[in-house]
């Protein structure tokens, strides 16, 4: 318990880390996520199909070897210099993105047909339709998979710890190594961190899930 | 739905459709061609960043990686299962205690990273599983197969992934569970079945039908995430290949990314049409419509991996 005490303040770096990847990569994700979400129901074919294999392609893909092509292949590409922070974020960004986009296209199907019809029968164009009257309403019905969207991004940051960036796993890691004889104490506070930010996202998303409520 | 949201194209839509598909192919061409350049501009086509790869040494390595993928992978969802079946049937039971105690073990397992996880097994009590291992001769086994020494490693990752998967198994088979028509449970209990047999005989085997799609949906998953002994030194696919490709003079990670990103795809692309094919057997036989994803995600969190 000691341990936990006396290292606190690495661990809350630690964890500082962890939650600015998360953010990060969780805004790129979001971002890059409804672009692509937008092509898979696109009219224009090739949209679609850019979408689907974008998804079908990093989402069979574990990871690591996303990190392994981010932090270790790029510098191969002559792109030099101290990136790794940037090089985990745009990995977990470009993998979260595609879970992102079946989130959000799951959420497009749920939106009640007579509203893509409604929309259409008074002459708004496939980009009015998604953007004024589809995409508000499937944002709603997306809020609890997106969210376990970004809680599975949060726990996934962990990775990043093989590749030397000190956010929480590292600091339990050097921890353990540091101090073998206090490794219960160690994981249960590590891991009581990440739970609390997993419940926290939860929370979050049922508190904006009942806010954003709409009777239909 | 995607048809839904625009009218079936007229001829000048159908002309704009393909001023825009041929744009948008366009930009997506020069991107690639950028990549393409970057990569020829630093020497990733030339033949030495290629040749390991019909090289029969490289390729033993690779498959021993693979071969260790799969090993991890197997082990780990036939336990998950398991302890799938366990917790789900105690997160259902009728007495309150052992409900509690379900739902702790399934929370927590699902909260922590699973990286988390491994990595404390590994600390902890891989130096005595590695023992075990090396006592009953498993290790020696292994290694003649070229399977690597590391079995403490792999007994981390496998029961990593167990306890992370298996609480994620019992989620699916609650909501399997509970996705029988209540019909069944009363006239189960009607005609006296206890709580335990109701499951057994009359629920469980109704659930298992509906749960398949995501039960197979769930191994794509365990398989990436093997992927995880990565962080444990065990000699798994990426592992290996990442052994390889740090080699000073070769260096060639993204050559070596993209040939193990294929194989990847490959076997869980086929992995996730097989559920899908599975999810419509489903939908066309029966009633009872298959657990989706999205709906298992809001169940809590950490459904994706």
């Amino acid at each position: 318990m000691n341990v936990l005490i006396d290292n606190l303040p690495d661990l809350l770096s630690g964890f500082g880390k962890t939650l600015a990847l998360s953010a990060i990569a969780g805004v790129c994700a979001l971002i890059l996520g409804t672009i692509l979400a937008s092509f898979r129901v696109s009219p224009v074919p090739v949209f679609r199909a850019i979408g689907t294999s974008y998804v079908n392609i990093f989402r069979n893909t574990p990871l690591v070897l996303l990190f392994v092509l981010f932090i270790f292949g790029l510098p191969q590409l002559g792109i030099t210099g101290d990136h790794l922070f940037a090089f985990a974020a745009a990995a977990m960004s470009i993998y979260t993105a595609a879970f992102v986009c079946e989130a959000l296209r799951s959420g497009i199907n749920s939106v009640n047909v007579g509203q893509a019809e409604a929309a259409r029968s008074i002459g708004l164009t496939f980009q009015q339709n998604l953007s004024l009257v589809i995409l508000p309403q499937a944002f709603r019905a997306v809020i609890p998979p997106l969210a376990s969207v970004f809680i599975a991004l949060v726990k996934n940051t962990a990775i990043v710890e093989a590749f030397g960036i000190t956010e929480a796993a590292y600091q339990m890691d050097s921890l353990v190594r540091d101090h073998p004889q206090s490794i219960y104490a160690v994981f249960a506070g590590t891991a009581a961190g990440y739970i609390i930010i997993v419940f926290a996202i939860s929370g979050a998303a049922r508190l904006l899930e009942r806010k954003l409520e709409v009777k239909r | 739905m995607s048809n839904v949201l625009f009218d079936a194209p007229g001829p000048k839509g159908r002309a704009r459709q393909r001023v825009f598909g041929t744009v948008g192919v366009v930009i997506i061409v020069a991107f690639l061609g950028f990549i393409v350049y970057k990569f020829n501009q630093s020497g990733q086509f030339e033949s030495k960043m290629w040749d390991p790869f019909v090289n029969p040494n490289v390729i033993r390595t690779l498959a021993n990686g693979l071969l260790n993928t799969l090993i991890a992978a197997v082990f780990s969802i036939i336990l998950a299962l398991i302890f799938g079946a366990i917790f789900g049937s105690m997160r259902l039971s009728t007495i309150a205690p052992i409900r509690w105690i379900g739902t702790i073990v399934v929370e927590f397992f699902r909260a922590v990273p699973l990286v988390l996880l491994i990595l404390f097994i590994f600390l902890r009590y891989a130096h005595a599983m590695q023992g075990f291992f090396d006592s009953i001769g498993v290790t020696d086994v292994m290694d003649n197969l070229g399977l690597g020494r590391s079995q403490g490693a792999l007994a981390s990752l496998i029961l990593g992934l167990t306890l992370y998967n298996g609480s994620v198994l019992a989620e699916i088979l609650r909501a399997g569970v509970n996705s029988v028509p209540t019909g069944q449970r009363e006239a189960a209990y009607s005609i006296g079945l206890r709580p335990t047999q109701t499951l057994r005989m009359i629920l469980a085997p109704q659930a298992i039908r509906t749960m398949l799609p995501a039960i197979v949906s769930q191994s794509v998953v365990a398989l990436k995430d093997t992927s995880l002994g990565f962080i444990v030194a065990f000699e798994e696919f990426v592992r290996s290949g990442q052994l390889i490709a740090a080699n000073p003079t070769l260096r060639n990670y993204i050559p070596m990314a993209l040939i193990l990103g294929t194989v990847y795809v490959l076997i869980n692309y086929s992995l996730s049409k097989f559920a899908q094919y599975l999810s419509n057997r489903q939908q066309r036989k029966t009633k009872l419509s298959p657990l989706k994803d999205p709906a298992l995600a809001a169940v809590g969190p950490g459904a994706i991996k």
